[in-house]
């Protein structure tokens, strides 16, 4: 049940943000200081997702070679970086994910 | 450009390549929502319903963790604003729609859509076409997306966990992060946000995210300024 209420939760939320504006009247406009700070958004917000996944080691930070989930990150953000592709980005990942865990 | 039915194909074909970046997205969505025991019914109608892939994402690993309800949907909103963004950014090209177009343009607006409509229409704001344009490409974009969670949820439980596909997750994350990553004001949002993700982790109720993103868009704002750039 509360699985439903999470689901119905996101849905009216997200289809309010993306309704917002093209549903109300051309004179109501975002104030220019909100706009330019919507613009950071997805590059923080997105950033602040996975960070903790890849430096963080059962709550705790870990910067040590034996921390494969961050080589492998590391690997997947120069591909990213580089190409910018999204499969490609993903595939190598977990390859270095499984190479990183055999070598160390 | 051209009349309404041809830009509905132009449209329709614009998607495909697209579903390189969205199947794959889609797959692990599909595959992380069946690990944690979400039934395939309940992730289908999320995935439906809510259609935007990175909250979903965000919201499996928060319901894995057993978050309550209020703060998956708070992390949902926070992910997605910038969907209010593309709203405002988008509503030129359709205010002269019916409201019914408008209801259907707000649906199934997401990253990909959004970036490619504007690549063919943002120097052309008065130009016939937009809505048949953007609906193809919608269309494309969506049966795509539904496929792919399908098809994740369907392999989901079957897949052995040696291969550590729960790790497909962030790195999704980080594919659709890092090429957003165009100027020096960015780079700073992003890494500052990062940081305050990792050294916040431990604070309750998920409020990372949200400090996370407010220190980010901050940071941001401040090197753009510094720097005197407009990006």
């Amino acid at each position: 049940m509360n699985l439903w209420l999470i689901i119905l939760g996101m849905s009216v939320a997200t289809f309010g943000q993306r309704a917002a504006f093209l549903l109300l009247p051309a004179r109501v406009q975002l104030p220019a200081p909100l706009r330019r700070a919507l613009r950071y958004v997805p590059a923080a917000v997105l950033t602040a997702i996975w960070a903790p996944e890849l430096l963080l080691q059962k709550g705790v930070l870990s910067l040590a070679l034996g921390n494969e989930r961050l080589l492998a990150g590391i690997v997947a953000v120069a591909i990213a970086w580089r190409f910018r592709v999204t499969f490609g980005t993903i595939a190598a990942g977990l390859v270095a994910l499984h190479l990183f865990d055999w070598m160390f | 450009m051209q009349p309404a039915r041809t830009e509905f194909r132009t449209g329709l074909r614009a998607g495909l390549p697209l579903l390189i970046a969205i199947v794959p997205f889609g797959l692990v969505t599909g595959v992380a929502m069946a690990a944690v025991g979400i039934p395939a019914f309940e992730a289908m109608a999320m995935s439906v319903l809510v259609f935007a892939g990175a909250s979903m994402l965000a919201a499996t690993q928060l319901i894995a963790e057993g978050a309550p309800g209020l703060i998956v949907v708070l992390a949902a909103f926070i992910v997605n604003l910038r969907l209010l963004m593309y709203s405002a950014s988008i509503r030129p090209y359709f205010a002269g729609e019916s409201l019914g177009r408008r209801l259907l343009v707000s649906y199934t607006l997401v990253d990909n859509p959004y970036a490619l409509f504007l690549q063919r229409f943002g120097a052309h704001p008065e130009a016939a076409g937009k809505f048949d344009y953007f609906l193809g490409l919608s269309i494309t974009n969506w049966v795509g997306w539904q496929a792919s969670v399908a098809a994740g949820l369907l392999v989901g439980n079957q897949l052995p966990t040696a291969w550590k596909l729960e790790f497909a997750a962030p790195l999704a994350f980080i594919a659709m992060s890092v090429p957003l990553l165009r100027d020096k004001a960015a780079v700073a949002a992003a890494l500052s946000a990062g940081v305050t993700a990792v050294l916040a982790h431990g604070l309750p109720l998920r409020l990372g995210l949200a400090l996370a993103a407010a220190v980010g868009i901050a940071v941001g704002l401040f090197t753009e300024k510094l720097l005197g750039t407009k990006a």
